[in-house]
């Protein structure tokens, strides 16, 4: 019989399908980041620049001065750009996932503050979707949750390689 | 803590004979898992990328155009020449239109740094104080200073010996006041003058000007009346002063960018070319606020009313807001037409019309004044099989943008520029059946500050270029037009060459806004006789 590909000592509920699943969420995930981070690096024309003057609600002032500013800018679309790449590379190898998947969090969180479909504001950019207060970046904020939660990376991917003798990811 | 540790002792000791590090084959398989992942990743993004890139290039060679665009036209810090030596300055008018070229030439009053300087510290997006502080010294002195209003020749005297200057700079110790303009224009210590008076003085100042031998940077509209056109070019190149009119759009980078597309005839034969003014303020409509200690005592109105054909007892009314009056300017035709039909000039090369129709009236602003708040003119040029219409209102803020129309597409140009190919377009036909041009997409596209024509654009990325607010600086920098407009000139002036808006350009904007004028006054279409060179 093949042994439970369980990969943690409290032994959350996994099977093999729960692992796999588990393991595409974080694919998907990685997959995503990166693309949007080769996407921009790859247009010469790509600039958060727009994304920021867009912004409103509390942080509003903070990303509009940001925006006006070419160095800050020019260091923000760096960080951007490289930030998702990074992250994307790191969820899909399983590479130094929880880091990867806590920095991604990080910016999901920062594109949320800096245009929060919230009540009473409206943006002229064209959305794909309709939302209140839930956006998409809020799912895929709580997906990474659940990747930090369930390190399946020590089982498919390199951190099973780094953090055999801890067991942390 | 890995599935391998949960093995038995023997087990391990077995995987380490054959791994000595003890890493378990699990982990190398675990680890390895990702690798198809990232290669369909791999796979499918260069799949995409080069679909694109057959795209882009695809209709980049039918634009004629090199690959990724041509890089900006105009970049301050690189193209400007050497500032050479100092420029001496005198302004002849400083009210609204005149206190702001100071600003742009880098001297403003205390009091406008001031506010600003508060502004800031209550807004921290507001950065006009801080661009303004880091535009380039243009090696100027504002040495003169002349207006018929006291008031206004004092804060002159105040911008100009401001010892806070962009770039740097340093203070002046201030400018020469004076009464009369002639007296300004005899002065050997000014070198050059900027002409910011109402349109009905502007002829004979600078005739006077180019017999005293200096430059000139006039205000538009060049002339209030034909007869002044023709005397005026006559006069500019006969003498070897540089001219430059006041139309700053002449820098805007989407204009420069929209000739080319225009060169590489990316439109097809053009027909039919709309442009509009919208405004909706009492300020834009010319309501200007009266200064509350403008009296008789300070304010010379017989010398303000001398070149005017009617002569009126003194009126605050007109001297603060003489755009309302014929007898001082032209209305529309001459403050807001001129831009328009400036930018078309510019991007088209039109020249001036065969044929032109005016038609307007005075609909919401009937407060005393003699000229139309709706107004629109038609202009034919049939030797190039074309149209061009102008249609403008002050009662309404809707922007609509300059649409140049032809055959094979459609060029919307504001700050940016966006280029949609026509759904029946010949030239296009077969790459739209193809699907590799959609008549629903920007063919091309261009926003300020973007380093050149964009053929693949976002649904967001069309959305801002078309609205224009993309970009608010060139080359890491906000751009001030009419600071680089003045730097231009200033340039001719040290170096030689030509400015962008010419006493040529500067004839047919005249002649044009003239035609409109006199067809509207007339009620009739007016043309242009180019064999007499006259209005008939």
């Amino acid at each position: 019989m093949t042994p439970s590909p369980a990969p943690s000592r409290e032994s959350w509920p996994c099977t093999k399908l729960k692992l796999w699943i588990l393991v595409l969420l974080r694919m998907a995930i990685g997959w995503h980041f990166l693309y949007e981070g080769i996407a921009k690096l790859l247009n010469p024309y790509w600039t958060s620049a727009s994304f920021l003057l867009e912004s409103k609600g509390p942080l509003a002032g903070l990303f509009h001065s940001a925006a006006a500013d070419p160095t800050v800018l020019k260091i923000i679309d760096f960080l951007n750009i490289w930030g998702l790449i990074a992250i994307g590379l790191g969820l899909m190898a399983g590479f130094l996932t929880r880091a990867a998947a806590a920095a991604g969090m990080v910016l999901l969180a920062l594109y949320y503050f800096c245009n929060p479909p919230w009540i009473g504001y409206a943006y002229s950019v064209p959305q794909e979707g309709s939302y209140l207060f839930v956006t998409k970046n809020v799912v895929e904020f709580f997906a990474l949750w659940v990747v930090i939660l369930f390190p399946t990376s020590r089982t498919i991917g390199l951190d099973g390689l780094i953090f055999r003798k801890k067991g942390r990811a | 803590m890995s599935a391998e540790e949960t093995k038995s002792p023997s087990a391990d000791a077995a995987a380490d004979i054959v791994k000595p590090k003890g890493i378990g084959r699990r982990s190398v398989l675990g680890a390895l898992a990702s690798v198809p992942f990232l290669g369909a990743f791999v796979y499918s993004f260069l799949s995409k990328k080069a679909a694109e890139d057959a795209r882009k290039k695809a209709i980049l060679s039918e634009l004629g155009l090199p690959a990724g665009g041509r890089a900006p036209a105009f970049l301050p810090r690189t193209t400007l020449k050497k500032q050479g030596q100092l420029v001496r300055l005198g302004f002849i008018g400083f009210g609204g239109r005149g206190e702001d070229l100071a600003i742009s030439a880098g001297f403003a009053h205390p009091d406008i740094i001031a506010e600003q300087r508060q502004k800031a510290l209550e807004d921290k997006e507001n950065k006009w104080l801080e661009s303004w502080l880091n535009q380039d010294d243009l090696n100027v002195d504002f040495a003169a200073v002349c207006d018929l209003f006291d008031i206004r020749t004092e804060r002159g005297v105040a911008a100009a010996s401001n010892e806070e200057r962009p770039g740097g700079a340093k203070g002046f110790p201030g400018a020469k006041r004076y009464k009369r303009y002639q007296d300004l224009l005899a002065d050997k210590d000014i070198d050059a003058v900027v002409i910011a008076t109402p349109d009905h003085w502007h002829t004979r100042i600078a005739l006077d000007a180019v017999a005293a031998g200096k430059h000139i940077y006039c205000e538009k509209c060049l002339t209030r009346t034909e007869e002044e056109t023709h005397q005026l070019a006559a006069a500019v190149k006969a003498s070897p002063i540089v001219f430059q009119l006041g139309h700053q759009s002449r820098q805007q980078e989407s204009h420069l960018q929209a000739k080319d597309l225009i060169r590489a005839n990316v439109l097809g034969k053009v027909t039919l070319v709309e442009t509009s003014t919208n405004r909706n303020s009492p300020n834009g409509a010319w309501v200007y606020d009266i200064h509350p200690e403008g009296s008789e005592s300070n304010i010379d109105w017989e010398t303000f009313q001398e070149p005017a054909p009617n002569k009126v007892p003194f009126s605050k009314e007109r001297f603060f807001r003489w755009r309302c009056w014929f007898d001082y300017g032209t209305g529309l035709s001459g403050d807001l037409l001129s831009h328009e039909y400036d930018a078309i000039n510019h991007i088209l090369e039109l020249g001036i019309p065969k044929y032109a129709t005016a038609s307007g009236g005075i609909y919401f602003f009937k407060d005393g004044r003699d000229v139309p708040d709706v107004f629109q003119a038609v202009f034919e040029y049939p030797d190039r099989d074309l149209t061009l219409v102008y249609s403008a209102t002050l009662a309404n803020g809707r922007v609509r943008g300059r649409l140049i129309m032809g055959h094979d597409a459609t060029m919307e140009v504001m700050q940016g520029l966006t280029v949609y190919a026509d759904a029946d377009s010949t030239r296009y036909k077969d790459k739209i059946e193809k699907k590799i041009i959609d008549p629903e997409l920007p063919l091309a596209s261009y926003s300020q500050g973007a380093k050149g024509i964009d053929t693949v654009t976002s649904a967001t990325e069309k959305y801002f270029a078309g609205r224009g607010l993309m970009y608010t600086y060139l080359a890491g920098r906000i751009m001030d037009v009419s600071h680089l407009h003045i730097a231009d000139w200033l340039d001719c002036i040290r170096n030689g060459g030509q400015p962008r808006c010419n006493i040529d350009q500067a004839f047919e904007e005249a002649i044009t806004c003239h035609m409109a004028t006199r067809s509207f006054v007339e009620g009739r279409r007016v043309a242009w006789d180019p064999a007499a060179k006259k209005i008939v």
